[in-house]
């Protein structure tokens, strides 16, 4: 840390600290807006001391005593909403008995069953978890949940005021809880994990270590809630698909489709993560969409293995997939899988089964129509679709992949 | 914190109240779910209410005191009575509210009351 500039130094500790301190912040104010201004404020606070002072040697633990005696002094002058008062009381007789001086706990899972509570809006639910543990701008979250940005943001501080307001519990909620609330905190970690992917190119810093950042979450909760099998589902999907994120380029920067991946670069040990929290999942007995989806990856892995892709095992799990979720993302990869095990013309009556106006902007389909008809010798409809697919496409190295019209698999 | 139960109950059940073949099974069950709020030790006021049709409701529009019969609002399910508890959180308020006789017939509220002011 100490070569580090302050602005780095600064920049470090957002990215790889943010949510964690967040989740302290608000575990003790049950007020998450407060705890969101008063490290804003730390941050500020930081970036103008460090360059003066040096970067103090725990850096976390600075912030952390500059957020609290910034959430004290809003208390003091009274800048605080009716309601927060007697809150902020509690927070401070807990402050001062709590010192965190280089270490202090990981709430942020408490934080994500508390943004999951019934009694929060669900359509704010992940939202609020990507906004707080993750630290995701409401601009970023608004294009990954379809939404506008004013609305979401809106809907985000009316969840924070509930939150507050209604006096909801910051505490891991008792197991007969669970089923009610599992699913969005799963469904916010899998979503955060989809945003750091996105991100193929690794090169926004808003996104960096995010899908670390989001396999390292599945996995503390898998160990909270060790007999629920979808969160060990999770664990195993994101395994699967992160074992092989660094396959997804070749050195020149291009697209490398997962058909053409050279199994020797994907990584061994994630890959073995996987493996074993499927297995766990599945001796749970208790079915689900991320398991399954984590059984479509480790099939398309059987490659490593000197084994061919068993396609019409896929197909079979994109039918159970469909029959669980029938989102048009499973049903796009469903005819994908159709056309690799039972041809081009097979895939293609899949594709037309959907509606077209839920594929209207949807990359993938535009995609997967390209590819199949082509298989197919449609070259007119091939050229069509890939044009589609092109223009809806944002990352350069796929827009690349594609207007070469080359040949291969398409999924992410 | 401080919390509002507001009971709703649906006309079927302001009938079995006024009804004598049903009173006292329908007394019985609120009756006992009183005593274990009152024995809980956190109520600091409630009060069961006559029915909907006993309302007043009065606004003042233009300086003039606009008087109706009835309640406030034209709802299927209306307010029968309430508790004010004071608990430690929106789950312990609601674990009490789900034990009213009425949350299997019509619906709880719970709301959060505004902390008295800090002189």
């Amino acid at each position: 840390m100490s070569e580090a500039t302050p602005d780095e130094a600064a920049a470090a500790v957002a990215r790889d600290s943010y949510g964690r301190l967040i989740a302290y912040l608000a575990a003790r104010s049950h007020d998450i807006a407060a705890a969101e201004d008063a490290l804003g404020d730390a941050f500020a606070a930081a970036l103008k001391h460090w360059p003066v002072d040096g970067v103090p040697d725990a850096p976390e633990a600075w912030l952390l005593t500059t957020a609290r005696r910034r959430l004290h002094d809003r208390w003091r002058h009274g800048q605080v909403e009716t309601g927060a008062e007697e809150t902020l009381r509690i927070v401070f007789s807990e402050l001062a008995t709590v010192a965190p001086e280089t270490q202090f706990p990981d709430e942020r899972l408490k934080l994500m069953f508390v943004c999951a509570h019934p009694a929060i809006d669900p359509a704010a639910r992940s939202a609020l978890m990507l906004q707080t543990v993750l630290g995701l701008d409401a601009a970023r979250i608004a294009s990954a949940f379809l939404v506008a940005p004013a609305t979401l943001a809106q809907r985000l501080v009316r969840a924070k005021t509930k939150i507050r307001a209604a006096g909801i519990a910051f505490e891991v909620p008792r197991e007969d809880e669970w089923p009610e609330r599992l699913a969005d905190v799963l469904e916010a970690i899998y979503a955060a994990y989809g945003t750091g992917w996105d991100d193929v190119a690794g090169t926004d810093p808003r996104t960096s270590g995010l899908a670390e950042e989001a396999l390292t979450l599945a996995a503390m909760l898998a160990r909270l809630v060790p007999d629920a099998a979808e969160a060990w589902g999770l664990v195993a999907l994101i395994a699967f698909c992160q074992s092989r994120a660094a396959a997804r380029r070749n050195a020149a920067g291009d697209y490398v489709p997962l058909a053409a991946q050279d199994p020797a670069s994907w990584d061994g040990e994630l890959l073995a993560v996987g493996e074993a929290s499927l297995q766990k999942a599945v001796a749970l007995g208790v079915p689900g969409a991320f398991q399954v989806e984590a059984a479509i990856q480790s099939a398309h892995t059987q490659r490593r293995l000197g084994a061919s892709v068993p396609d019409g095992a896929i197909v079979a799990l994109y039918d159970a997939l469909v029959a669980l979720q029938p989102t048009v993302g499973a049903r796009v990869s469903r005819a994908c899988a159709v056309g690799a095990a039972d041809g081009a013309e097979a895939g293609l009556t899949a594709l037309a089964a959907l509606a077209a106006g839920d594929v209207r902007g949807y990359q993938p389909y535009w995609a997967a129509l390209a590819h199949l008809a082509a298989a197919a010798g449609d070259a007119e409809t091939a050229r069509d679709a890939r044009a589609r697919a092109v223009g809806l496409s944002t990352d350069p190295a796929v827009r690349r992949f594609l207007a070469q019209g080359a040949e291969g698999g398409l999924r992410k | 914190m401080e919390y509002m139960l507001l009971f709703y109950q649906p006309t079927s059940d302001f009938a079995d109240r006024a009804d004598p073949a049903k009173a006292g099974d329908y007394m019985a069950g609120w009756m006992s779910y009183v005593q274990a709020v009152q024995a809980a030790g956190i109520v600091k006021s409630g009060a069961g209410l006559q029915p909907p049709a006993t309302a007043t409701t009065l606004r003042v529009s233009e300086g003039r005191r606009r008087v109706q019969d009835g309640p406030f609002a034209d709802a299927k399910e209306q307010l029968g009575g309430f508790f004010v508890i004071d608990v430690p959180d929106l789950d312990t308020a609601l674990t009490w509210a789900a034990r009213a006789p009425c949350a299997a017939t019509g619906g709880v509220e719970v709301r959060p009351a505004l902390p008295p002011r800090a002189v």
